[in-house]
């Protein structure tokens, strides 16, 4: 085979191209509740899956602050990358930050299973690349108001999984879910949409389910379909 | 004269290589009111050309000619060490090597895949190779010569910080931009010395230094929030 | 007439087979008048100056085990002349030898145009203090041209390399070179047990180098500020 092309089709080299983890996104807007969700899927996969995050807040390191105080995972599971101002960059642009500190909790804790990205808050147009993570999830909330997902986006249509979350507050806030419903299923082609409320059920059991069942794909295919990586050779040198 | 577009894609601001992320002291220098509008942004980029500019165009421009020197004499690869520590001595703020480091790790991953080359392999065996020796070697790669690498470095320690005020204090892009224009023949002159130095002794390289960079590089590791990783 | 100096002052500390330190080499010339005293040698300038066109060097020389501090009675006035000014120190360090250097500070009157070039050779298990102070110009002046430059080696492998140029009033201003401050200055620690960890506050960094030292590097309005925050420093690059 054309081993002296390898070098071209591989956008990170120091990554393994098998065996590696699942990397999944969680994108969406301020306050929509992805680092709540990060928190959710920690507890309940914690336990059987050896996971760490990334996390891109436009402030600070809070997130990674509150999933340490959460005691959700250990300080050194957890990695946060700056952004400069500008967190869709950090996710799609130029995923550099973001792939050295995979890379190197891939390298603290040998193998893992899944390595959990999770964005800064942007608005509806932040995506991640297919360099940097496998699958994507976006989050968004009712109180953002039920025409989001008729609005679009590259999140909303692109996600492998579309959370619509806060949906008790749904009364409150004049949100019609079916509304909402109708519409992503419009613009998103068949791929799943879950609702729910994560202060109501704070384990996300059917996120966690759908995280598993991507996990167990992504095993069995190797690297993920789509992704940057399933460009690799897979044969030996 | 035409420019080579290889070497066009590493001076370009939207190569992927984690640039985005530092600001080059900006934030820090901001956060303490060295830094609030135009005209103090245009002293402190004067500043930094001057100083960390000029050292890191030097050995840029270095680390460019050892590439063309290695490849005549197949393989010399105790010369990288050579100028990695000759960096090091240059940067005694550890929160700069860190920055330094981190940056040249994230340009090697992009300019390995864009152009593949032994000296860029001799760096990828250091964990985190300096940025300006990375900068270098990718010139050569490219068909660069050390003036190349030098006057690339000597634009990016302005144009860096530069983006950053204008993303951090809001300033007017369009003033920004007339600013960095106005420092553009300055830029030259630093990139011209700067690789006036590449062929010889790297103990003599500049070691030009900003007191008040070294200090906000590690103030800024104690600030929050912060935006920006340097 | 103008005067005009090059001088060649040096010292040399060895240990004699009772293990005390000896001076064995005590040469003072020209401005440099060198003074022993049981703790230190003292610099006792004997002229005003340096002035433009003046070439002063010092060597200084600390044989293996031995130990030797030098200081200054007080502050060195850079002034002009026709030409530059240059000091220069090149200093060598043996095996387990210790070398203390801290003159009071040197400050570059208006329109000076000098240079300071020092040179630091350590053996492998050499020790090092280094103090040098800067204040830019005389209450109410603009400094002079001023630029200094520090090469340390250990062993053979640069330690540190560290130059200030001040070329113009202009980049001295730039917030990224001094700022407002009028005074800056820098205490180098070589040798083993320094701190690790880097330390920061208003106008100080104390910097573990990527070798065996430590750099405290401050900046300051005044140059007894200047000295409290390099004592400062210096405290928290020895825990």
């Amino acid at each position: 085979m054309g081993t002296n092309h390898d070098h071209l089709q591989d956008p990170h080299p120091a990554a393994p191209a098998r065996g590696r983890p699942l990397r999944l996104g969680v994108g969406g807007p301020v306050g929509s509740g992805k680092t709540a969700l990060v928190a959710a899927l920690c507890r309940t996969l914690g336990r059987e899956l050896d996971l760490a995050v990334v996390t891109n807040d436009i402030y600070t390191t809070e997130d990674a602050d509150f999933l340490r105080g959460n005691a959700v995972l250990p300080d050194d599971r957890i990695t946060a990358v700056r952004t400069g101002c500008c967190p869709h960059t950090a996710i799609r642009d130029d995923i550099s930050a973001n792939l050295d500190a995979v890379e190197s909790l891939e390298r603290r804790h040998g193998r893992l299973d899944l390595v959990i990205v999770e964005s800064g808050g942007d608005n509806l147009t932040a995506t991640f690349s297919r360099g940097l993570a496998d699958r994507q999830i976006f989050v968004l909330d009712v109180s953002g108001g039920d025409k989001v997902p008729r609005k679009g986006g590259p999140g909303v249509s692109g996600a492998d999984l579309l959370v619509v979350n806060k949906t008790d507050l749904a009364p409150l806030v004049g949100a019609d879910l079916a509304v909402m419903d109708r519409d992503a299923a419009r613009v998103r082609g068949g791929r799943p949409v879950v609702f729910g409320s994560l202060r109501e059920d704070p384990g996300a059991p059917e996120i966690a389910a759908w995280v598993r069942s991507v996990l167990a794909e992504h095993r069995s295919a190797g690297p993920a379909p789509g992704s940057a990586d399933a460009a690799l050779p897979t044969g030996a040198p | 004269m035409l420019l080579p577009a290889p070497l066009l894609l590493l001076a370009d601001s939207r190569l992927p290589a984690g640039g985005h992320a530092h600001s080059g002291g900006l934030e820090p220098a901001a956060a303490a009111g060295a830094v609030t509008d135009v005209p103090t942004l245009a002293g402190f980029l004067r500043g930094r050309l001057a100083t960390t500019g000029l050292v890191t165009a030097a050995l840029a421009a270095a680390a460019c000619a050892h590439t063309a020197r290695a490849a005549a004499d197949h393989g010399r690869a105790s010369g990288w060490t050579v100028l990695d520590a000759e960096a090091d001595a240059r940067t005694p703020s550890p929160a700069q090597r860190r920055a330094s480091r981190s940056q040249g790790r994230s340009l090697l991953r992009a300019v390995r895949t864009a152009s593949p080359h032994p000296a860029l392999d001799a760096l990828a065996a250091f964990p985190a190779p300096h940025h300006p020796l990375v900068l270098g070697a990718a010139v050569a790669a490219a068909g660069g010569s050390p003036a190349h690498a030098a006057s690339i470095s000597a634009y990016g320690a302005v144009t860096g910080p530069a983006s950053a005020a204008v993303r951090l204090l809001a300033l007017d892009p369009l003033a920004v931009h007339r600013a960095l224009a106005e420092l553009a023949p300055r830029v030259d002159a630093v990139a011209a010395e700067a690789g006036g130095f590449a062929g010889g002794d790297p103990a003599a390289l500049p070691a030009a230094s900003a007191p008040a960079l070294d200090v906000f590089a590690e103030l800024h590791l104690r600030a929050e929030p912060r935006l920006f990783e340097s | 007439m103008t005067r005009h100096y090059t001088a060649h002052a040096a010292v040399r500390a060895e240990r004699d087979g009772a293990g005390r330190v000896r001076l064995t080499r005590l040469r003072s010339d020209g401005p440099y008048a060198l003074r022993a005293t049981p703790d230190a040698v003292h610099l006792v300038g004997a002229a005003a100056g340096p002035l433009g066109g003046d070439e002063l060097n010092l060597d200084l020389e600390v044989a293996a085990g031995a130990a030797l501090a030098v200081r200054s009675v007080a502050s060195t006035l850079l002034l002009p002349g026709p030409g530059e000014s240059t000091t220069r120190v090149r200093a060598a360090v043996g095996h387990g030898a210790h070398l203390d250097l801290a003159l009071e500070p040197a400050v570059a009157a208006a329109g000076c145009r000098h240079r300071a070039v020092t040179d630091f050779a350590l053996e492998a298990g050499a020790t090092l203090r280094w103090r040098e102070e800067l204040v830019l110009g005389r209450h109410g002046e603009p400094a002079g041209r001023y630029s200094g430059r520090v090469d340390v080696t250990v062993g053979g492998r640069p330690l540190l390399r560290n130059e200030l140029r001040l070329p113009d009033p202009d980049l001295c201003t730039s917030g990224a070179v001094l700022g407002d401050a009028r005074c800056t200055g820098n205490v180098l620690l070589v040798g083993p047990g320094l701190a690790a960890e880097p330390y920061a506050a208003d106008g100080l960094a104390v910097m573990p180098l990527a070798g065996p030292g430590v750099l405290v590097t401050a900046l300051a309005p005044d140059s007894a500020t200047l000295r409290r925050r390099l004592r400062h420093g210096e405290e928290r690059a020895r825990t």
